[in-house]
Formats: structure tokens, C-alpha cells, sequence
């Protein structure tokens, strides 16, 4: 290994990585956020009264589950690509080649995923929630958005969380398959990093450091909130 | 205060799939009015609670509350309830006792009695907690502001629920078998408190199986059968002279 190649500035690959990790971290984070969104989403389609949203939730969590996750960046790559041409074309005449921001690309791709997964975990949370603490809301006259912020979020985080803490795990370390569409995070750079060198081991070592200091920062950041969702009742089991 | 009964229910009917729990039930209470209702599991008494709050929703009937009646449409067959904000207002006015508590475990005692006054009411925080404080002060639980119904017995637990009730200041109270789920030696503490509100001259529509509070707290007692009122009167009379054979064979199977 030879760490020189990691010193900052001109020189050295060392705040190119950092930089690396930053967008590591953008991506997750907006996938993630995006991910408790459709999952919610999914969740309340899954435990709704009416068939067609059951149906349509359970049909996303099978598929997305169901395709690779390599595959499903492929095919929103292309065929966001697809789509975006076609709407340029089509609404606004215009022909030249446009492609989704391989960012924004990543976002959705990762978003869609951890939706699927996450949706599962929300689900289960919300039917933990004992009914009686619902109709107690209910029964002091709480209206149907207090209740829901009031009573059921503070409740179903409690037990979400360390299902949503798995996620979060998978959808940092996922981001390493975005590389494939050319966006320069930790993996990314690390590749360029060794063909610029043709030093794999001390970038990829490198990179594998950066992943595991992130999944060990966010290791902590959960058990801190599981914490303090937890106030007055013990680990949620 | 104002017009007309705390209280009236008129041919309250409610089915559930095709079985019919309630089968027209009326009731008025006047203010200060200690309505126990008695009966066998199954005879629909819960039921009856649940409908006048409309966490279940009648089949048919009205629930006038303080002269401010639900009102209620049909759609597709169905009725709902036209308005959720008048129910909204109308559930302000009738504080209920849950037999399993039900109070929120992710709020300290506290936060529990202080929720309905802010978030409902609109209260502000100071006021809100002076009130919950000198309810608590009233049900005994003074020290336990900060606790979480976790590290409560049954027993307390209970005694905030009721103070959570208490606390939005309703015209009429309604407990649920609130000492159904206690053991013995706990269902005391809080037939206490009970009491104490009926002699302050709180409005009470209690379903129960405690015979003593019944018979000894209660201005009227009805005794219910299969959905219907089998027995309506004076404690006095129904616990002495039923009229109802029924209602006889039930006392002498509880009362021994």
C-alpha cells in the first residue's frame, strides 16, 4: 500500500475520495428519504379497505424485490432516458439527445428499493400500535391528522426503527452499484483512482474504510434514536 | 348550562353482519345522573358505550349530546357520519374510561393529561398543566407526573385515564368495565375515585360488573338482555324487586 497516493490537493487521491464519500452520502441520504416516503406510502396502500391499493402494493414490493437491484438501475437508466426523450420530443419538439442526471438517476433507482423494503417494516409497525390507544385519540375528540401525528408516528417509529436502521444499511452500501452509470462516488473514484495508478489494493482498501466508518457512524446515529423512541417502554421487541 | 338532557339515545340499534347486538335502545340522563349498566357478557353493554361515542357506528338511532345531535347520512346503503368535525366536538363532551386504560405509552403521566386540553382544546402549555396537575392532585397519582404508563400498576394506570377524561371537562363521563382488567386488590383504589365524581355530581354512564358500585353509587340502573333493556329503575328496586325474571336469575348468579 502506498498512502502517499492519499494526500490532499493536487498530488493525491485523498480529497478526491473524500469527495467521493460526500456524494455517497447525498445519494443515500435522498434514496432513503424517498425510500420511508413510497414505503409509507406502500404501507398504508397494504393495510388500506380497498383491494386495487393492496393489489398495487403488493405487485411493486414483488417486483422490485424480485429484480436485481443492478437490474432495476439498467432499466431506469435507459429507460428514464427513453421517457425523457419522448417527452422532449413529443411535448416540446425537441430531438437532441437528453439523458436523467445519472445523480438524480441513483436517487430514484435506490429510492424505489428501499421503498419496497421499507414498506414491509411500516406496515408491521402500524399494526403494533394498539387499536385502544387509537380509539382513546378518538375518543377526545382528536381529528384524523392529530391522531396520525400525535398518536400513531411517535409509536410506529418506536417499532420501525430497527427495521428501517437495516435499511438504511443496505441502501448506503447500494449506492457502490451506482458507479455502473458512471456516478463518481466512493467506488467510482477508487476505480479511477486505480487506473490512474495501478494501485487496486490501496484504493479499494481505502474505500472499504470509507464505507465502514459511515455503516459504523450510522450504527450509532440508530441506536441513539432507537433510544429515544423507546422513552418509557423498553426495547420495542 | 345548556338546553335539554346531557344525554339522550334513542332506538339505538346496531348490528354486526347480520347479528344485532343492540336492538333499540333509549336512554336519557340529566345532569348529575349515575347510569349503571348491568348485565351478562355478550348482552351488548359495551356495545351501547361504544355507539354513544361513535367509535362503533350505530345501525340506526340517534345520540343527542348537550342538545347537539350526530348527524348521520346514508351513502351507498351505508350510514356515516355526515360531519366529522361536529362528532369531533360532540366527543369533546363525552370523556371516556377504557377497560384496558389505553393510555399513550410514548407520553409520561403528564403528557398523557395534558394532550387532550393542548392538542384538542387549544390550551395553552401553562394552563394545561396546571390542570392535569390538580387532577392528578384529585386521583392521587401527585408524584407520578413524570412516569410512563409502563412503570404504573393497573390501578394508577386507571386513575390517569380518568383524569385524562377529566381533564377535557365533558359534560358526560362513560366508563368501559373500568375495573374489569385490574387485579382485586387494585379495583378499590379506583371505585374510589369513581365514586368521588358521583358525589361531585358528574353525569356517569357506567358499564360494570361491580354490583356494590352499582347498587350503592348509581341514581339508576339498567340491566340489559340480548341488545334490549330488561330492567330500568331505582337501585333500590331493580337489585330488590326485578321485574324481570331474567334480570332476577342474574343478580342471584353474581351476587354469590
Amino acid at each position: 500500500m502506498d498512502l502517499s497516493l492519499l494526500a490532499w490537493g493536487a498530488q493525491g487521491w485523498g480529497d478526491e475520495m473524500v469527495r467521493g464519500a460526500l456524494v455517497t452520502i447525498a445519494v443515500a441520504a435522498l434514496a432513503y428519504l424517498l425510500g420511508i416516503v413510497i414505503g409509507s406510502g406502500l404501507a398504508a396502500c397494504k393495510l388500506s379497505g380497498a383491494a386495487p391499493l393492496r393489489w398495487f402494493a403488493s405487485v411493486y414490493t414483488t417486483l422490485i424485490r424480485g429484480i436485481p437491484e443492478l437490474l432495476v438501475i439498467y432499466l431506469v437508466f435507459f429507460g428514464g432516458g427513453v421517457a425523457l426523450r419522448s417527452i422532449a420530443s413529443g411535448l416540446f419538439g425537441y430531438d437532441g439527445y437528453i439523458d436523467l442526471p445519472v445523480f438524480v438517476t441513483g436517487v430514484i433507482c435506490l429510492g424505489v428499493s428501499a421503498g419496497a423494503y421499507s414498506a414491509e417494516v411500516i406496515r408491521g409497525a402500524v399494526q403494533t400500535v394498539p387499536v385502544g390507544q387509537i380509539e382513546a385519540a378518538m375518543a377526545i375528540g382528536m381529528t384524523r391528522r392529530q391522531r396520525f401525528w400525535r398518536v400513531l408516528v411517535p409509536q410506529v417509529a418506536r417499532y420501525a426503527l430497527p427495521g428501517l436502521g437495516n435499511v438504511w444499511q443496505f441502501v448506503l452500501k447500494d449506492t457502490s452499484l451506482i458507479s455502473v452509470i458512471g456516478l463518481v462516488e466512493i467506488m467510482r473514484q477508487a476505480a479511477i483512482g486505480t487506473g490512474a495508478t495501478k494501485e487496486p489494493f490501496t484504493f479499494y482498501v481505502t474505500a472499504a474504510v470509507l464505507y465502514l466508518g459511515l455503516t459504523a457512524l450510522s450504527d450509532r446515529g440508530f441506536a441513539r434514536a432507537e433510544g429515544w423512541a423507546n422513552r418509557g417502554v423498553g426495547r420495542a421487541s | 348550562m345548556d338546553k335539554g338532557a346531557a344525554l339522550l339515545v334513542e332506538d339505538l340499534h346496531k348490528s354486526f353482519g347480520g347479528l344485532e347486538v343492540l336492538k333499540g335502545i333509549s336512554v336519557e340522563a340529566d345532569d348529575g345522573d349515575v347510569i349503571s349498566v348491568i348485565g351478562a357478557s355478550g348482552s351488548g353493554k359495551s356495545t351501547f358505550l361504544r355507539c354513544i361515542n361513535f367509535l362503533e357506528m350505530p345501525t340506526k338511532g340517534r345520540v343527542v349530546v348537550a342538545g347537539d345531535e350526530v348527524q348521520v347520512e346514508e351513502r351507498g346503503g351505508r350510514s356515516r357520519v355526515k360531519d366529522r368535525r361536529q362528532l369531533q366536538r360532540i366527543r369533546r363532551q363525552l370523556g371516556m374510561v377504557f377497560q384496558s386504560f389505553n393510555l399513550w405509552s410514548h407520553m409520561t403521566v403528564m403528557q398523557n393529561v395534558m394532550e387532550g386540553p393542548v392538542t384538542v382544546l387549544g390550551l395553552g402549555k401553562d394552563e394545561a398543566r396546571a390542570r392535569a396537575a390538580a387532577l392528578l392532585e384529585k386521583v392521587g397519582l401527585h408524584q407520578k407526573h413524570d412516569a410512563y404508563p409502563s412503570e404504573l400498576s393497573g390501578g394508577q394506570q386507571q386513575r390517569v385515564a380518568i383524569a385524562r377524561a377529566l381533564a377535557m371537562e365533558p359534560r358526560v363521563l362513560l366508563f368501559d368495565e373500568p375495573t374489569s382488567a385490574l387485579d382485586p386488590e387494585l379495583v378499590g383504589e379506583v371505585l374510589k375515585v369513581m365514586r368521588d365524581l358521583a358525589a361531585e355530581g358528574r353525569t356517569m354512564i357506567v358499564v360494570t360488573h361491580e354490583m356494590g358500585f352499582a347498587r350503592e353509587v348509581s341514581s339508576r340502573v339498567l340491566f340489559l338482555h340480548e341488545g334490549r333493556i330488561e330492567e330500568d329503575g331505582p337501585p333500590d328496586s331493580v337489585f330488590e324487586r326485578p321485574a324481570s325474571e331474567r334480570c332476577r336469575r342474574f343478580l342471584a348468579s353474581v351476587l354469590h
